[in-house]
């Protein structure tokens, strides 16, 4: 048995979009993404262009996981944030219950400004994630008619 | 766990392939990789040792197509085969939605075969999961070697349930496409659950 597919409506999509798109501004970042635990990405905002935030998000959750089990050796549950400092660009990565917030910034930010600013939008954006756990399938769920057709038409 | 994104319109789905140590489960991804339109697929990210051996995981990003308007992304990973990168096994196994064991036909390397699917299914465990009820797929690859175990003796041992058993040479390619296939059409099967 998988677990309970996670299930993003447009609505709260947006909303997301918001926050995160806020957080950008206040905490004047490059791209400002939140990514599940497991490695997939469910938003992302600002100067994305080029940047493979798939392959970002699953290295960034690969990462979160690798120091989660260090800190448990240690005693610790987990490390709540991390950061890696570059030359010119920066990762602050923040774990939210069973996602996370990242934030890429360069000179035009700060570590601490990043910090506090995530730190604000964690709360608000761990009751948005609240309630999407909650979600279930309804009647309406495309996926209760897929067909073993509609399945081999992928591999044609 | 699967993650359907009704605002992009997206069905993503993870997909672990796993086995013993130089078993093929990088020659896998690497054969889909270089035989996908490089539309349909991400990078290929390895986080390898300077000699290749898999460290930490390697993954890729597949578009297959849409299905019921919904794109559908597999991300597939493989974990480090060699015994003593247990931690990082648990760790890549965490919201799994389907596994692939990479079974190695040769004679010399069933006992690996035999302890690198208990330690699946003692971390699968370890994580919440079940292999009896995971979509799951038993890749015997390396056919093409000469001292090979027939696959009746190997499906004998290794088979835990009623799985899909594929024959493949992932050096060539043949049959990693019909593992891929076995293993997301189980996946997607189980969507259709709810």
């Amino acid at each position: 048995m998988a677990d309970t597919p996670l299930l993003l409506r447009e609505k709260q999509y947006h909303q997301i979009k918001a926050v995160l798109a806020r957080l950008r501004m206040d905490s004047a970042a490059r791209v400002v993404f939140l990514v599940d635990k497991d490695g997939q990405e469910i938003a992302a905002q600002g100067e994305i262009g080029n940047l493979d935030t798939t392959s970002l998000a699953s290295l960034a959750a690969g990462n979160v996981a690798a120091t989660g089990g260090m800190a448990q050796l240690i005693g610790e549950k987990e490390f709540p944030t991390l950061s890696h400092e570059g030359e010119r660009e920066s990762i602050h990565i923040s774990v939210i219950g069973r996602l996370l917030l990242i934030v890429v910034f360069d000179e035009r930010s700060s570590l601490g400004l990043v910090k506090l600013r995530s730190r604000q939008v964690s709360h608000q954006l761990s009751m948005m994630v609240d309630e999407i756990s909650k979600a279930e399938f309804d009647d309406e769920e495309p996926f209760g008619e897929i067909t073993d057709e509609d399945i081999d038409s992928l591999f044609q | 766990m699967t993650f359907i994104n009704y605002a992009s319109r997206e069905i993503n789905c993870k997909i672990v392939y796993y086995g013993p140590g130089l078993c093929g489960k990088t020659t896998n991804l690497q054969h889909i990789f270089e035989s996908t339109a490089p539309q349909a697929r991400g990078k290929l990210i390895s986080l390898a040792t300077e000699t290749d051996r898999t460290l930490f995981f390697d993954f890729m990003p597949l578009e297959l197509g849409t299905v019921r308007g919904f794109k559908t992304r597999f991300h597939l990973y493989t974990v480090p085969g060699q015994v003593f990168y247990d931690a990082s096994r648990k760790l890549i196994l965490k919201g799994v939605d389907g596994v692939v064991f990479v079974a190695d036909s040769q004679e010399e390397r069933m006992d690996a075969n035999v302890e690198s699917l208990y330690n699946l299914e003692e971390n699968l465990q370890a994580q919440g999961y079940d292999l009896m009820k995971l979509p799951y797929v038993l890749q015997l690859n390396k056919r093409d070697l000469p001292n090979i175990i027939p696959v009746e003796e190997l499906a004998a041992e290794l088979r835990r349930k009623e799985e899909p058993v594929v024959e493949a040479v992932a050096s060539t390619g043949a049959g990693v496409f019909d593992t891929l296939k076995a293993v997301a059409k189980q996946v997607l099967t189980e969507l259709r659950k709810g």
